[in-house]
C-alpha cells in the first residue's frame, strides 16, 4: 500500500485563496441572469459610495427657482415640489439602503440599513433554525410555533405595527426588517439542520462529546451557507421592498433625508399635474435594485445547482 | 453452450461502441471499443468497478443515454438489425416490448400511486391489442411464474404494500411479461439482502431457461456474477479489458486487471490468519484524463512495459472464447505473481486464548424506539405506546486487541447495537460495562476520558467528513479535545496519523470533495484512531467502497489494529468480508443474536439455521464452489411486533427437525445451547441435532 500511494499521480494541491475565490467569481459568469443581476447592483453600490463626487447638489439643498422640472442639463432627473435634485436625492438615498446606516445624526455605521437588517434576521433566525433543527424535541415544538405565529400576519401589517410601536428612525427600521425576516431564515435554516445532522460527522462530533452550540454553528452552520447566502440576498431586495413601503406611508426615515419611498409618496401629488419625474425616479430606483438582486440571486441558485 | 454458438446468431452483438457524454470540459469518452454478444438463454454478465461505464453500455443499448449522451461510433445490432441511428420513436416500440430492463431500485422502477396489477397489464396492452381482462390473467399467470405468493391479490395492491425482494419481482415479471428477446438487468439485486438476493438469483436463473432469453448482467459484485452468468465481459475505464467464459475468467485470468481483481476480494472462509487482500495500486483513472494511445490500466499494472505506455492493446483472443486486452496476456503466469513489497500487512499471527478479562461485557441490552400510535388518545397522551425492538436482550463480551464481527440482514439491529455501545442511543435496560466503567449514559453524560477511548469509523465515505473545513483541521481538532498531544504538536502528530493510513502530508490542507472515496475512509480511520482509543466500532467502513479499494482499507485496519492493539466491533453484511476480518462472530436477527463464537465455529456445523441460510446465501466469487440451498420464504417480520417464542420460526427452514414441526418454537423463547464455552447457539434443536448438518460451503 505504501507502494500504491507513491505511485499515484499526486492530486493537485488545494489551490490558493486567491484562486478558489476566483473559482467562485466564476460560477456567477456562467449565468447570464446572475451578471445583469449583478451589473444593475453594483451600479447602485457604485453611486450610493461616491454620492458626494457624483452630484453638485446636496439631497436636501432647495431650490425654489426651480420647482417639479424635467430633467436637463442642470439636474439630471429633474427636480422636485420644492426644488431639490432628484438625482441627488437618489443616490443620497442609496447610500442610507446599501452603504450607511445613520444611528444617530452624529453617528453612523457602514452597511446600509437594509443590509443591517437582514444581517440581524440572520444572526437571530439562524440560531433559532439551528436550536429547532439540530436540538429537536420541545425547544423546536416552541420556537417553531411561536414563529408560526408571527408568519400569521401580514408583511405590511407587522412592519406597521413595529414601526408604529417603536418610532420612525433607522435603527428602527433595521429592527423591524430583522423582526419579519426572522421566521423565514429560521424556517430554512432549521430545514437544512435537519438534514445535515443525519451526516456521519455530526455522529463523530458527538463522539467527541463536543457541546451542542460547536456543533450548530461549526459543523452544521458552514455546510449551511450556500442557501442561507442566496436566501439573504433575496431578503435584502424585500428588504429594500419593505423600506420603499415604509417611506411611501410615511413611516420611513424622518423627512428631510432622502428616502425613496418618501420621494414617491410626495411625488405622487404631481403626476397629475405634469411633473411625473419625482415620483418616477425613485419608483424605477427600487423596482431595478429589487429585480437586480433577485435576478443575481436566482441565477447563482441554478449555476450553483447545476454544478452539483 | 459453445455448440449452439455455432447455430444460433446473436439476439444482441455490440460492436466497437463508442459512448460519450457532453460536459462542462467538452466531450468526455465514456465507453470506447467495447464489443460483446449476448445469446438466447445464456447470461452476459459485465462486470466493473464504479464508473467503470457499464452502466452507459446498458443504457447505450436502448439509448437511454440523456440529453447529454450520444453513442459515437461502432454498432449495436439486434437480432441482426442495426439499432444504433434508429430514431426514439422507433426504438419505443422496441423498449418494453422485445428488449426489457431490470434497474437496481424496484421502488423506482414502480408507480406508487398506481395499483401492481395495473402496472402490469399496461405492459401488454401498450405494445399490442389485447383485452383487459386477458392482460390482467396474464399478468397473474407470470406474477406465479415468479413465484410470487398469492399473486392474484397482489395485482390490488400499491408497491409500498409489498417487501423490495418482492417489488423486484414484479418488476421481473413486468419485464418479462411480452416475452422480450433481450433483458438487460442493471444491479437488479444490490439493493436487496442477501437471503432476498438469493431467491432473486435463482429466480433469474430459472426464467433464462423457461423464457429462452437473452440477458446482460450488469453488476460489480464478483460474487453473483460467479453465480448467474454463463460469459463475462470485465470492464475498466470505459474498455472490455476481458472477456470469456465464466470459468475462464475466474479459473484462469488473463488480463492482469481482472488477476488484480480476485486477489482483492476475500473468499468465504478465508481469514486474516490464512491470507492476504492485495489491493490494486493507484486509482481508475477519471474518463477525461484516459490514456489515448495507450494501455488504460498501464499505471497500475505490475507487469507494465514502455510499449503498454505508447500502443494501446486490442482485445485478441487468448484461448478459443476467451479474449483480452493485453499484449503479453500469454507470458504472465497469474500463480507465479509476487506481491510487491509492502502492499499487504503480514498474516496475523494465529488467535491465541490470552484468557484476560474482556474489554467489552455487555448483558441483557435492550434498546427500543418509541414509536407514535397514529390513534386520537395518543395525541392527548393516553394512547398506547408502540415500540420497534431495535437490540432486544443483547449480551456479548469482547476480549482486549480482538474483533468481534457483527452481521446480519438489514434491520436486525446491529447498527442500533453499535450506537448503544458507543452512547448515540440510549438503552432502554440492561448493563453494558467497557474498561470497568458503567457505558449505558448517552455520550453527552459521559467523561472525556471514556469518550476518547470509544470511536467509531462510518460507512458512508461522502459524509463521514465535514465537506466545509480542510482535513487537516479535522484531525486536529481531536487531538487538541481530548489534549492528545500539546498544542504546538499537534500538527506533527497529524502527519503521524496521515502517514498511519498512507496518506503523504500533503493532505493536511485538502477539502474533503478533493479525496476518492478510499482516501476519505482512510481520513475516517485516522480520526477515530486519533485519541488512541481501546475500542473503535466499524460500522460498514468498507461496504460503500470499490473491491478493489474495500482491500486496501481492511488491510489498513487490519495493519493499525495490530500497531495499537485496539478491539474492534466490526458491522458489516458481508459474511466474507467479517469471516476474513474478525476472531468472533456475532449473527444478528430481529435484534436478538441467534448464534456467536469464535469465528471458524460461526462457519462451520453446528449452525443456527438462520446463520446456516445466510452462508448459503452469499454469493462467493468462485464458480467452482458447491453451496447447500437453502431458502428463506417470506421477509423479516416487522420489529414494532416480532414473533413470539423464538422470532425466526416464521422463516425458519429447519423447524421440521424438532418433533411436531416445532410448535415449541412458536411459544418459547428459545435456550442458549452451548456447543463450547466461546460458541453458543440461541435454538430449540438440540445440539445434537445441530451437528449432524453438512457444511454449507463445499469446494468441488
Amino acid at each position: 500500500m505504501a507502494v500504491s500511494e507513491q505511485a499515484m499521480p499526486k492530486a493537485a494541491a488545494r489551490p490558493s485563496r486567491l484562486k478558489r475565490l476566483w473559482e467562485g467569481i466564476s460560477i456567477i459568469f456562467a449565468s447570464k441572469t446572475a451578471v445583469i443581476g449583478l451589473i444593475i447592483v453594483l451600479f447602485w453600490v457604485f453611486v450610493a459610495i461616491f454620492a458626494p463626487v457624483l452630484t453638485p447638489y446636496s439631497p436636501t439643498e432647495q431650490d425654489f427657482k426651480a420647482q417639479n422640472q424635467g430633467p436637463s442639463g442642470a439636474h439630471l432627473l429633474g427636480t422636485d415640489s420644492l426644488g431639490r435634485d432628484i438625482w441627488s436625492r437618489l443616490i443620497y438615498g442609496a447610500r442610507v439602503v446599501l452603504v450607511i446606516l445613520p444611528v444617530s445624526e452624529s453617528f453612523w455605521l457602514p452597511g446600509g440599513t437594509a443590509l443591517w437588517g437582514v444581517f440581524l434576521g440572520l444572526v437571530v433566525g439562524s440560531t433559532l433554525g439551528l436550536m429547532g433543527g439540530y436540538l429537536g424535541g420541545w425547544i423546536d415544538e416552541v420556537v417553531m410555533r411561536l414563529l408560526d405565529a408571527m408568519m400569521a400576519f401580514p408583511v405590511i401589517l407587522l412592519y406597521m405595527i413595529i414601526i408604529a410601536a417603536v418610532g420612525a428612525s433607522a435603527t428602527n427600521v433595521v429592527l423591524a426588517i430583522a423582526i419579519v425576516g426572522t421566521p423565514g431564515i429560521a424556517r430554512l435554516v432549521r430545514s437544512l439542520a435537519l438534514d445535515i445532522r443525519t451526516r456521519d460527522y455530526i455522529r463523530a462530533a458527538e463522539l467527541r462529546g463536543e457541546n451542542p452550540w460547536y456543533i450548530m454553528f461549526v459543523e452544521i452552520l458552514p455546510n449551511a451557507r450556500g442557501p442561507i447566502i442566496i436566501d439573504a440576498m433575496l431578503r435584502v431586495g424585500y428588504a429594500i421592498f419593505a423600506m420603499g413601503t415604509l417611506g411611501f406611508l410615511g413611516l420611513g426615515l424622518p423627512p428631510p433625508s432622502p428616502d425613496w419611498g418618501s420621494m414617491v409618496a410626495k411625488g405622487r401629488q404631481y403626476i397629475l399635474s405634469g411633473s411625473p419625474w419625482a415620483a418616477l425616479w425613485p419608483s424605477v430606483a427600487i423596482a431595478s435594485l429589487v429585480v437586480g438582486l433577485n435576478l443575481f440571486a436566482d441565477g447563482l441558485r441554478e449555476e450553483s445547482l447545476r454544478y452539483q | 453452450m459453445t455448440i449452439t454458438l455455432g447455430i444460433q446468431s446473436p439476439v444482441l452483438k455490440v460492436e466497437n461502441v463508442a459512448i460519450s457524454y457532453e460536459t462542462r470540459y467538452g466531450d468526455v469518452e465514456a465507453v470506447r471499443q467495447v464489443s460483446f454478444e449476448a445469446h438466447r438463454a445464456t447470461t452476459f454478465g459485465i462486470v466493473g468497478e464504479s464508473g467503470c461505464g457499464k452502466s452507459t453500455v446498458a443504457f447505450g443499448i436502448v439509448d437511454f443515454l440523456g440529453p447529454n449522451g450520444k453513442i459515437v461510433g461502432g454498432s449495436i445490432k439486434f437480432q441482426g438489425r442495426e439499432l444504433v441511428g434508429r430514431s426514439q420513436k422507433e426504438l419505443r416500440t422496441l423498449r418494453g416490448d422485445q428488449i426489457a430492463m431490470v434497474y437496481q431500485d424496484p421502488m423506482q422502477a414502480l408507480n406508487p400511486s398506481v395499483t401492481l396489477g395495473d402496472q402490469l397489464a399496461e405492459v401488454l396492452t401498450v405494445h399490442r391489442v389485447i383485452p383487459k381482462a386477458e392482460a390482467w390473467q396474464k399478468s397473474i399467470d407470470m406474477l406465479n411464474r415468479v413465484y410470487m405468493p398469492d399473486a392474484a391479490n397482489v395485482m390490488q395492491r400499491y408497491p409500498h404494500q409489498i417487501s423490495g425482494g418482492q417489488q423486484q419481482r414484479v418488476v421481473i415479471a413486468m419485464a418479462l411479461l411480452n416475452n422480450p428477446a433481450l433483458l438487460i438487468m442493471d444491479e437488479p439485486t444490490t439493493a436487496l439482502d442477501v437471503t432476498v438476493e438469493a431467491v432473486v438469483l435463482d429466480l433469474i436463473e430459472d426464467l433464462k431457461r423457461d423464457f429462452d432469453t437473452a440477458i446482460v448482467y450488469i453488476t460489480h459484485n464478483l460474487g453473483v456474477v460467479a453465480r448467474v452468468c454463463d460469459y463475462v465481459g470485465v470492464m475498466y475505464a470505459g474498455e472490455l479489458v476481458e472477456r470469456g467464459p465464466i470459468e475462464a475468467i475466474f479459473g484462469d485470468p488473463q488480463h492482469p486487471y481482472t488477476q488484480g481483481l480476485m486477489r482483492c476480494v476475500p473468499k468465504l472462509g478465508t481469514t486474516k490468519e490464512s491470507s492476504r487482500l492485495y489491493p490494486i495500486r493507484g486509482r481508475v483513472p477519471a474518463p477525461k484524463n484516459r490514456p489515448k494511445g495507450a494501455c488504460i490500466f498501464a499505471p497500475r499494472c505490475d507487469y507494465a512495459t514502455d510499449r503498454c505506455y505508447n500502443e494501446r492493446p486490442l482485445l485478441r483472443e487468448i484461448k478459443p472464447g476467451h479474449s483480452a486486452r493485453c499484449f503479453y496476456s500469454e507470458q504472465i503466469d497469474a500463480d507465479a505473481w509476487q506481491p510487491p513489497e509492502g502492499v499487504a500487512p503480514e498474516l496475523a499471527p494465529a488467535a491465541e486464548e490470552t484468557g484476560q478479562k474482556p474489554i467489552l461485557q455487555v448483558k441483557d441490552l435492550k434498546t427500543y424506539y418509541e414509536q407514535e400510535s397514529k390513534s386520537l388518545l395518543s395525541l392527548v397522551g393516553m394512547g398506547e405506546k408502540l415500540y420497534v425492538k431495535a437490540v432486544e436482550g443483547v449480551s456479548l463480551e469482547v476480549p482486549p486487541g480482538k474483533t468481534l464481527g457483527i452481521v446480519g440482514e438489514s434491520g436486525c439491529g446491529k447498527s442500533t447495537l453499535a450506537k448503544t455501545i458507543v452512547g448515540l442511543e440510549s438503552p432502554t435496560g440492561g448493563d453494558a460495562e467497557f474498561l470497568g466503567f458503567d457505558i449505558t449514559s448517552p455520550v453527552s453524560e459521559r467523561d472525556v476520558k471514556l469518550i476518547q477511548e470509544l470511536q467509531m469509523v462510518f460507512q458512508n465515505p461522502d459524509s463521514t467528513m465535514n465537506p466545509s473545513y480542510t482535513i487537516g483541521q479535522q484531525i486536529s481538532r481531536p487531538l487538541r479535545r481530548f489534549k492528545a498531544v500539546p498544542s504546538n504538536k499537534v500538527r506533527e502528530e497529524v502527519i503521524r496519523l496521515f502517514n498511519a493510513v498512507r496518506l503523504d502530508g500533503s493532505y493536511y490542507d485538502r477539502l474533503p470533495r478533493q479525496l476518492s472515496g478510499g482516501e476519505k475512509q482512510r481520513v475516517g480511520i485516522a480520526r477515530a484512531f486519533a485519541s488512541r482509543p481501546a475500542l473503535v466500532l466499524c460500522d460498514e467502513p468498507v461496504s460503500a467502497l470499490d473491491v478493489s479499494v474495500q482491500a486496501a482499507v481492511l488491510n489498513l485496519l487490519l495493519e493499525i489494529q495490530r500497531q495499537y492493539g485496539t478491539t474492534m466491533l466490526f458491522i458489516a453484511h458481508d459474511l466474507s468480508v467479517v469471516r476474513f476480518f474478525s476472531d468472533y462472530v456475532a449473527v444478528m436477527y430481529l435484534g436478538h443474536i441467534v448464534e456467536i463464537g469464535p469465528a471458524e465455529a460461526i462457519y462451520a456445523p453446528p449452525y443456527h439455521p438462520y446463520t446456516e441460510a445466510l452462508l448459503s446465501a452469499v454469493p462467493i466469487p468462485d464458480p467452482k464452489v458447491e453451496q447447500k440451498h437453502i431458502r428463506l420464504e417470506g421477509t423479516v417480520p416487522s420489529a414494532l411486533n416480532p414473533p413470539s417464542g423464538c422470532t425466526f420460526h416464521t422463516r425458519c427452514p429447519r423447524r421440521s427437525m424438532l418433533p411436531d414441526g416445532g410448535q415449541i418454537c412458536e411459544t418459547e423463547v428459545p435456550p442458549w445451547r452451548y456447543n463450547t464455552e466461546k460458541h453458543r447457539i440461541f435454538c430449540h434443536i438440540p445440539l445434537e441435532d445441530l451437528r449432524q448438518m453438512e457444511p454449507v460451503v463445499t469446494t468441488v
